[in-house]
This record gives C-alpha cells, structure tokens and sequence, in this order.
C-alpha cells in the first residue's frame, strides 16, 4: 500500500552512490507507444506512453489497481492491447507474445509468486536458461555427451546465481517449502537466469521485512551495477524508489500521471493529489 | 535403501547431477537389477510370469507413459488405452505387412506411429484444460475403438475381427517361453525407465514440469506451451504404443480391440493416482498394486478358507479401488512413491528427531 510518498523523507535504505563501475545510462531500449488495454468494461491502461533507456532503474509506482502489472503484462506479451505498439531496440511490435519477449531478453518476476512449486530451487532457476538449452530430444533421452556437458554448463551458471542471492543452503529444496522471502529470491534469479537485457520486476519487496527489503535492493542495484541490466520495477514503499530508481513513471487508474527523476515525480502536483486522493 | 549419505560430498556438478547421486543407491540398483535377471528367471513359475509379473513389467511400461503426460506434464487423458490400441495395431500391420523387420524396428515404428495420433489428439490441449480436455481425450478413445472394430484394413480382413500374432523372433531368439519374454519385456522397460529419467530431469523435463506448475510463469520465461504439451503428448503416447505392441504380441498373442478399451485406459490412470503422480518409480508401484490386487482378491480368501465368489472378488476390487483412489487424491496425492519418501527421510535420520 502506498504511504504518502511525498512527505516522506527519502530514508537512506541502501547505501547508493553510483560507483564508477556503473554502466553509464544509454538510449531508449524500449518504448511502450499510445497502449490501451480493456477487460470487458474494465479500462486497465488508457493511451500510456513511457520510454526505457539502456541501463536505468525505471520505477512504475500508482495506487492499487492502477494497471501496473497490467503494464508489465503488456510489454512481455502475456496480455495483447487493444492498441498501442511495444517498441524494443530497433523494433516495433504491434502484437508481443510471451515467448518473443523472452528471446529477446525481456525477463520479469511476479507480483504473486509464480514458482514452479513442484521442483527444486536449482531447477526452477535452470528453466530461467531452457531458451539456451538446445540438445534435441534424443539426446536428452540418451543423455550423450553433448546433452550433459550443456546441463553441466547451465548448471554452473545456475550455481553463480544461487551464490549471488545466497540461497546455497536450500538448491535442492522443493520452492514450495521455502519461507516467503526467499521465494522472492528464487523468482528473481529465475528471471535473472536467462540473462536478461530488461528485467521486469513487479514488487519485489512486497510483503518484506526492512531486512529483506535492503537484501532485495542490493541484489537488484547489483545486477543493475554489474551487468548493466536494465530494470523497470513496480514498487510501493517509496522509500525505496527513491533510493534505488534514476526516472518515476506514475500511473493512476490507467492513466499516466507523472513521468521524471524522482525529485520532479515528488514535486508534481497532480501526483501529489493523486497519492492524496486515494491514500487512506 | 536405508543409510545415511554422510560423508558423500560433490565436488563436481556433474557427480551431483548422476542419476543415483548416493552411492547406496547406486548398489541398491545394481543389486535389483541382477536379482531381476539372475535370481528371478529361476525361481519364478511359469503362472507368475503369465499373471502377474509379464503384465506388471508391460502396464508399468505404460503407466510410465501416462506419468510423463499426467504427471509431469499436467495434462489430464482419460483414453491413454487407445495407443495403446495404436501402437499394437500399427506392430500388427508391420509384422503382417514388412515381415522383414527386425521386432525391435517394429516397436520402435510402433512408438513413433503412437506418438503420432497421440499428438494430433494432444492438440485440443493447446486451448482446454481439466475436464475439457478429459473429455476430448476420452474422444480418442472412442474413435480409436470405432476405427479397428469397423476399418478393416488395420486387422488385415480378419473374419472375427481379431488379430493373432506368431511368437516373435529377435534375431536368433524365439520369445515362446514365458521366460523368454519376461528378459525381453525386463531388458526394454530398463531401457525406457533410463530415458524417462533422463528426459525428466534434462531441459525438455523441466518445460513439462514448469507448464504443469504455472503456465503463464513458464510462457513468460520462454517455455512455449505448443512444445512442452505436444511433446508430452508426443512421448507419452509413444510409450504407450510401444506398451500396447508388447500387450499384443507377448502377453495376450490374439487380441480384439475391446483389449483396449476404456478400462484399461482407467487402470493405467489408477496406477499412476495410487503409485504417485510424477514420479517413475511411483509408475512401478502403481502397477505392481493394480496387478497384484485382483489376484491377491482371489487366492488370499480361499488360502484362509474363506473363498470369494468370483462377483464378490469384483466388487471387493472395485470398493477397495474406489476408496484408495479417494483416499490418496485427498490424503496423499503423490501417492505410494510419496510415502516411500516420507518412510526413506525419517529411517535416514532414525534414531535423532532431526
Ligand atoms: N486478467 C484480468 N482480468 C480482468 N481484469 C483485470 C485483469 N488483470 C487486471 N485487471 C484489472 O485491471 C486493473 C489494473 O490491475 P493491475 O493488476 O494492473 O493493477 P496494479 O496497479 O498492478 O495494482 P496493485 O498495486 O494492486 O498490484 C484492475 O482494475 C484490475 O481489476
Ligand atoms: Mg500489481
């Protein structure tokens, strides 16, 4: 839920300041142009425009039911607009499937996790690289050389992200018996698994203690600071978009409302009344 | 199986990712496999291979099949018995028709031409789900019964509609004696737990296992559902092919399509409710019940002088059926290999509470 963001003193959850390692902010990667989106009468996203540069932290932050998920869904293809394009790189799409985006290195976590319950923390985030993984059935069925010297590859790439998120002590677990934050873990190195351009992250820190909320912040500015990975992140605890976010897009009951670094987002008057307007 | 594996540490991924990743296990294994082809052919009369154990080692071939889709896959099929039908109709007319083929050629086209019909029926499973997708499964039975009973090409204008094989030959090998057939049927289902192992634990194994859990997760994550289903659909039918060639030719040796009916595709899905969803050795399990249960109906009674009309040996199946059905889909819906596990993890830690 949102607290009132804009009287709220940016608090320092993480030390940030940008090192001189950090992958200097490039072009738009991905515009999302004119997107409409319905449900029956429903109007989830009403003619919303925003650009992504190469490289930055882009929070989307908005009350309840603002058509933030709505948004992401749109961008990886899971929910087809009825108008609007997806542009990324070069490239326009007036139709984006769930499967394009991901070979294209658009990667996302879920809102309410979306674990593969029944397997093991080491073979959820192995499904993060099955778009690399190329040996044919055959092979598989076999397992001749080829087919298990890739698992042996893949597995060691998995095994650099488990140590990444220190989830070492739990690889084979069944994800369904792992406490909530770490769950949240498990879905971030899934999607960081596949090597991602984007990644898309929908609030991550919900639900988190301030503990595991500062864990959070620094695996996802570290991947941003090594990797270069581009983030788009929905969030509500504005102290943390604050902190961690270069530019704000805020939407409000589909519309967008507000689009700048965080400081413009917190002066803006119409957020400010729409942050007012709902907030209880 | 019961050991600690205390000591046993990796340093190497590809020695944690072996099948057997402890070496007990590992024994174990080798143990049950030399006394399967060693000890068993001796001891066992020609009535236990007939009965109970040629059949077990033919329905877990299939039930295996069935897993791969029900289990692993997520995808429900109510009508697994018609490839089955397909996989020993299709042996038949190759038998009769190449009779140049080495069997082994002939199980393996067989399979293929299984996973065939059984992916052009998976197609529904692209757009319905649950009971929908039962009932247009349940349709591939009725067509595959319809086609052989009336399509008389495939029984080759047989008078009575029922087709009868020669005992088969590999090689030099005459399969006659039902201890012939029990190394044969022994050698392949080894052959095939091996693959649905591996397949189950390679990257095709895991897009079944990500569609079964979440979807949409999977989709995102660049899994395409037209893949991981058709695949699905694609092996399992193939296993089942190859079963219901086995069926055919080393179990009944003449047969009608009514061997193939709905009953059987029920058994291979209570094998696979009662053994344990998504689980290889849960196939084992679940057929070793459905076969040995019947049987044990009928002679455990009349051993301790009460026997059972053959009715009542029926009913009393059905009744015990129905209520372990009920019970596991509620209670313990990974089944008899699930409580397997439970039973190995609390021994391994036995004597310490944890
Ligand atoms: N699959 C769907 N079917 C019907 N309506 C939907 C669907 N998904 C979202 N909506 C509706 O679209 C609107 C926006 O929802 P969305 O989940 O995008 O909001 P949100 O900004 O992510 O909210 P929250 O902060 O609660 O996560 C809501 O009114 C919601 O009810
Ligand atoms: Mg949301």
């Amino acid at each position: 839920m949102a607290s009132i963001p804009v009287q709220a003193e940016p608090r320092a959850t993480v030390e940030h300041e940008a090192p001189a390692s950090r992958h200097r902010i490039g072009p738009v990667i991905l515009a999302v142009e004119h997107v409409s989106l319905r449900f029956g009468g429903v109007k989830a996203i009403s003619d919303v425009s925003f650009e992504v540069r190469e490289h930055e932290v882009l929070a989307i932050i908005g009350p309840n039911g603002a058509g933030k998920s709505s948004m992401l869904n749109v961008i990886n293809g899971v929910y087809q607009p009825q108008q609007g394009t997806i542009r990324f790189r070069d490239r326009t799409f007036d139709l984006m499937t769930p499967h394009r985006a991901a070979s294209m290195g658009i990667a996302r976590t879920f809102q309410n996790l979306a674990l593969f319950k029944g397997m093991t923390v080491v073979d959820n985030i192995l499904t993060g690289r099955n778009l690399r993984m190329k040996a044919g059935i055959l092979a598989q069925a076999l397992r001749i050389g080829p087919a298990e010297r890739e698992e042996i590859r893949h597995r060691e790439a998995v095994e650099r992200i488990i140590d990444f998120l220190e989830i070492q002590a739990h690889r084979k677990t069944p994800v369904g018996r792992l406490p909530y934050g770490l769950q949240k873990r498990v879905d971030l190195g899934r999607a960081l698994a596949s090597e991602p351009d984007v990644l898309l992250l929908d609030e991550p820190m919900a639900g988190m203690n301030v503990e595991e909320k500062q864990d959070m912040c620094r695996f996802v500015l570290d991947v941003n600071e090594q990797y270069g990975t581009t983030i788009v992140l929905i969030e509500h605890d504005m102290s943390v978009v604050m902190d961690i976010s270069d530019r704000v897009v805020v939407l409000d009951y589909g519309r967008k409302i507000g689009d700048g670094t965080p400081d413009e987002v917190r002066h803006d008057k119409a957020v400010i009344d729409a942050y007012l307007g709902t907030t209880h | 199986m019961f050991f600690r594996e205390n000591g046993q540490f990796k340093s190497t991924y590809r020695a944690d990712m072996q099948l057997l990743p402890i070496v007990q296990d590992r024994w174990f294994m080798l143990g049950v496999i030399a006394l399967a082809f060693l000890a068993v052919p001796f001891v066992a009369t020609d009535y236990l291979f007939l009965s109970i154990i040629n059949p077990f080692l033919i329905l877990t071939l299939a039930a295996i099949g069935l897993n791969l889709l029900v289990g692993y896959c997520g995808q429900i099929s109510i009508g697994h018995a018609a490839f089955m039908a397909w996989g020993a109709y299709a042996a038949y007319n190759l038998v009769q028709r190449v009779p140049m083929l080495n069997f082994l050629v002939v199980l393996v086209l067989a399979g293929l031409i299984a996973a065939l019909v059984g992916m052009f029926f998976g197609i529904p499973s692209l757009r319905i789900k649950g009971l929908y997708l039962a009932v247009a499964t349940l349709a591939a039975q009725f067509f595959t019964d319809w086609i052989f009973a009336r399509v008389k090409w495939f029984t080759n204008y047989a008078h009575s509609g029922s087709v009868s094989t020669a005992p088969v030959t590999l090689f030099d090998w005459t399969l006659d004696t039902p201890r012939d057939k029990y190394l044969f049927l022994l050698g392949v289902l080894i052959v095939f737990t091996l693959i649905a192992k591996n397949l189950t634990r390679g990257h095709l194994g895991r897009a079944w296992m990500a569609t079964r859990d979440m979807d949409v997760a999977a989709e995102v994550i660049g899994i395409r559902p037209v893949y991981a289903k058709l695949t699905a659909f694609g092996v399992s039918s193939f296993y089942c092919g190859v079963a219901g060639a086995l069926w055919g030719f080393l179990q009944l040796g003449s047969w009608e399509p009514l061997a193939f009916d709905l009953n059987l595709s029920f058994s291979l899905l209570f094998m696979i409710i009662i053994g344990g969803m998504g689980s290889i050795l849960g196939s084992y399990l679940g057929a070793a019940f459905i076969v040995v249960l019947p049987i044990a109906l009928n002679q455990i009674p009349r051993k301790i002088g009460v026997p059972l009309s053959t009715a009542m040996a029926a009913n009393v199946e059905f009744m015990i059926f129905g209520s372990l059905i009920v019970l596991f889909l509620v209670l313990e819906p990974h089944g008899l290999a699930r409580l397997w596990a439970i039973g190995k993890e609390k021994l391994r830690l036995w004597p310490f509470p944890h």
